[in-house]
């Protein structure tokens, strides 16, 4: 794999070309906003944190898909940006119930944080609010849909490394929700081996351990990359 | 097969032929204003007056003028009956044997017609899409005979490349660079696919293609494959165009039953086959990444490209997709050459462009006009203006992913950067004319309303932004908003352009975008005034 130099954020850095621009960004300790992406899954540039702005080029182009090319300039943070990210977050917390007050992931929610570190006070459209489920039927673990921003890291947990396939997408547009089995109460999926993967790569408190009070809910990652890695050498 | 076996089939076809054609129009619009019953009373008629000898009735392909049908038209009489039923069908067979014709009559010099410049649509109307041989008569698969045995594969890309022929599936993507992309990509198989997912509210060039020549997507098909060295191409059909659906499978089986698709096609080592996959109809499914996702049995949602299908497309292999009216084009640009394409047309934008003519207008219908005709000279000669003399106001392109033209641009020519330029697009052909009675906040509305509904969710933008956009439009409307409500619009539009993963989201803004630069008037004066704010 060839070798190539770029510049992210006006600094020289070194890349292989089937890096993605999150990666090399993240080793030159360039901090990009993500929600979607979590190490060890393959990206799906989906929230679109991520877009960052390619010299040469009028599309903004998200960062944890987007192969490093020789000679990039990249631009990480700028108003623009930084203004589009910010809707982006406006645009989830009205979609549905994020009432971080009340939420097992208060205080450890990615959802919450990215909203604190883009100054999003207040949101300017109105709530959408659909009616939602909570599925409470595991034995061990509660979703809770209010919470979910679809980012499918679910989904990709259960399938790419667990190797369950449990969750999936139904329907279209808002009235997307996160399903499992044949849309069928948790407890009733057949392959779901109740390893937890899914609860602790959720970013929010959409999938929670039951019996979590209100911040209760801290989500353990870890096993995420070394599991990955272990997957990747045996393939 | 071979050509001598080529050339027979044609050439007994034209030797069967009566001595007057009458074409009765059997595609999904016709038929469902009782084409079927008007050709067995045309048959009937024949026989009852014993014409038998003189006389075919065939099944065609649409012949353009849908408002006005079903469609009848006999060629070598040089008349077109409009608006036929089963009672007067008859009449038009009398008229032949010296009696007179109750059915009302289309004038086939008006503009409509002699204006139009059939280049992919030369075969529709004239032969029955149901006979390989009616095909093969009109000169059909001999193209690809000469391709497989006269020209080495990039001779073909150059001859696309020369014509300059463009994407007609809406972004206009240069069809001879992407074909040579394809045939550069290094991959142990690779894939043709033609987009034939036609989703676009109003529109039905493609339909039209399918129902009326399917034969001519399946001989660019082939071409497209010896190109670009594939030997598989899949036709990606909505399902609600079943009767496309099942005239192309009709096709493909007697393509197959003669060797025109297969193993060895023309005597030659080259393998081509054909195979169709319905689409469930959702909008999305038509930009090419969801469509690739859905032939391959998965959730049909779109992917952030790079890599794009030429290089990894289906089941990760370098895949050529283009949509129906691009294949429909190949034929005629082998037959005729790049250079004759080249020479139709503008500058950057060659050869001709079909559109679907709706709205308010009085002959609406399909039509095949070269690149370059001005939105006037469409809407006003081949359209001949509103029905009941209304003042027209605007020319909406491009469908949801397009925009709205004002009646003091109509003088803007149809070539893909001149309606960019204008705060539209070329789109797949979709063309509604609007009237002085169409309010325009409406009509972004509605555009709206559909991106909500065919929104695929997977990504935030356009999931929540374009919900969002339409609560605001929907608030101006109810004369609810404010100035700050509109900014908020102006500023969602934006956003939502810029971010957005797929092509549904980053256009979704355009009605509203365009209606706004246009007519922003029209939404200024819904607003409210602001909390003590006084509006004089
Ligand atoms: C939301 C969306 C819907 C689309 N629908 C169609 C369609 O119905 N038919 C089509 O040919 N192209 C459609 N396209 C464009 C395709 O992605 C693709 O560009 C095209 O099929 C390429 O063929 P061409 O180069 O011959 O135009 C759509 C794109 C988007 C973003
Ligand atoms: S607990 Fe494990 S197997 Fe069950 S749904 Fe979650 S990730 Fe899949
Ligand atoms: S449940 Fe959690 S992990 Fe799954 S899509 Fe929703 S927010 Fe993402
Ligand atoms: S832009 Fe819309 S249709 Fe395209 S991926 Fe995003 S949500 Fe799906
Ligand atoms: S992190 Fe890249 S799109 Fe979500």
């Amino acid at each position: 794999m060839a070798v190539t130099t770029l510049k992210i954020d006006g600094k020289e850095v070194s890349a292989n070309e089937d890096e993605t621009i999150l990666d090399v960004a993240f080793q030159a300790g360039i901090k990009i906003p993500t929600l979607c992406h979590i190490e060890g899954l393959t990206d799906i540039g989906a929230c679109r944190m991520c877009i960052v702005e390619v010299a040469g080029s009028n599309k903004l182009q998200p960062a944890c898909t987007t192969k490093v090319k020789d000679g990039m300039e990249i631009t990480t943070q700028t108003a623009r940006l930084k203004k589009y990210r910010k809707m982006v977050l406006e645009m989830l917390f009205s979609e549905r119930n994020h009432v971080c007050a009340v939420c097992v992931s208060n205080g450890n929610c990615d959802l919450q944080t990215l909203a604190v570190e883009h100054d999003l006070t207040h949101v300017r459209m109105p709530y959408l609010y659909p009616k939602t489920e909570i599925d409470a039927s595991h034995e061990w673990f509660a979703l809770d849909q209010n919470r979910c921003v679809l980012c499918q890291r679910c989904v990709r947990v259960c399938d790419e490394i667990e190797g369950a396939h449990v969750w999936d997408v139904s329907g279209r547009g808002v009235q997307s929700r996160v399903i499992t089995g044949l849309n069928e109460p948790w407890a009733d999926s057949d392959t779901c081996t109740s390893c937890g993967k899914c609860v602790q790569v959720c970013p929010t408190g959409a999938l929670s351990n039951k019996g979590k009070a209100t911040g209760e809910m801290t989500k353990h990652r870890e096993f995420l990359p070394y599991l990955a890695q272990r997957r990747h050498d045996h393939k | 097969m071979l050509l001598e076996e080529l050339t027979a089939i044609a050439e007994k076809t034209r030797s069967e032929r009566k001595e007057i054609s009458v074409r009765c129009c059997m595609s999904s619009g016709c038929i469902s204003s009782q084409a079927e019953e008007i050709k067995k009373a045309l048959e009937m008629a024949v026989t009852e007056k014993n014409l038998g000898e003189k006389v075919e009735i065939r099944q065609v392909g649409c012949m353009g003028l849908c408002g006005k049908g079903p469609i009848v038209s006999v060629e070598s009489e040089g008349l077109i009956y409009s608006d036929v039923t089963p009672e007067n069908a008859a009449s038009i067979i009398d008229a032949l044997a010296g009696g007179k014709a109750v059915a009302s009559q289309a004038d086939p010099t008006h503009p409509f017609f002699t204006r139009q410049m059939l280049v992919v649509r030369s075969n529709g109307g004239r032969i029955d899409p149901d006979k390989i041989e009616d095909y093969i008569e009109a000169g059909g698969y001999s193209a690809l005979y000469r391709v497989i045995h006269e020209y080495a594969p990039d001779q073909v890309i150059n001859e696309v490349m020369k014509s300059g022929l463009r994407g007609r599936g809406g972004a206009g993507f240069p069809s001879g660079l992407k074909w040579s992309t394809v045939a550069k990509a290094k991959g142990d198989r690779k894939y043709i696919v033609c987009n034939g997912d036609e989703g676009d509210p109003g529109a039905f060039m493609d339909r039209s293609i399918l129902e009326g020549d399917p034969h001519v997507v399946i001989e660019g098909m082939a071409i497209a494959g010896y190109a670009v060295g594939a030997s598989l191409g899949y036709i990606y059909v909505r399902a609600e165009y079943p009767l496309a659906i099942s005239r192309l499978q009709l096709a493909i089986k007697h393509a197959k039953r003669i060797g025109l698709l297969g193993d060895g096609i023309f005597d030659s080592t080259f393998n081509f086959n054909v195979e169709i996959r319905i689409g469930a109809g959702a909008f999305v499914c038509g930009e090419e990444t969801a469509l690739i996702a859905s032939i391959e049995g998965r959730r049909g949602q779109p992917r952030p490209r790079p890599p794009f299908p030429a290089e990894s497309g289906l089941w990760g292999r370098p895949t050529l997709i283009n949509n129906v009216e691009s294949l429909a084009n190949i034929v005629p640009i082998i037959n005729k050459g790049g250079e004759w394409y080249a020479s139709l047309g503008t500058e950057k934008s060659k050869g001709t462009k079909v559109f679907a003519l709706t709205g308010k207008i009085r002959n609406n219908g399909l039509i095949e006009v070269p690149m370059g005709i001005t939105i006037r000279q469409i809407v006003e000669d081949l359209g001949g203006g509103t029905p009941d003399g209304k003042k027209i106001k605007a020319v909406q392109t491009g469908g949801p992913s397009g925009g709205c033209i004002p009646v003091e641009l109509f003088d803007t020519p149809v070539d893909y950067e001149s309606l960019m330029k204008v705060g539209s697009i070329m789109g797949s052909g979709g063309m509604v004319v609007m009237d002085e009675d169409t309010n325009m906040v409406d009509v972004a509305k509605f555009y709206m309303e559909f991106c909500v509904e065919e929104s695929c969710g997977k990504c935030i933008p356009c999931r929540v932004g374009t919900v969002q956009m339409l609560n605001l439009l929907k608030m101006i409307l109810e004369r609810k908003a404010t100035i700050r409500d509109l900014e908020a619009l102006e500023e969602l539009c934006e956003m939502v352009q810029n971010t957005s993963l797929c092509g549904l989201g980053q256009t979704a803004p355009n009605p509203v975008v365009s209606t706004l630069k246009y007519f922003r008037n029209e939404y200024l004066e819904l607003l409210q005034p602001l909390p003590g704010e006084i509006i004089a």
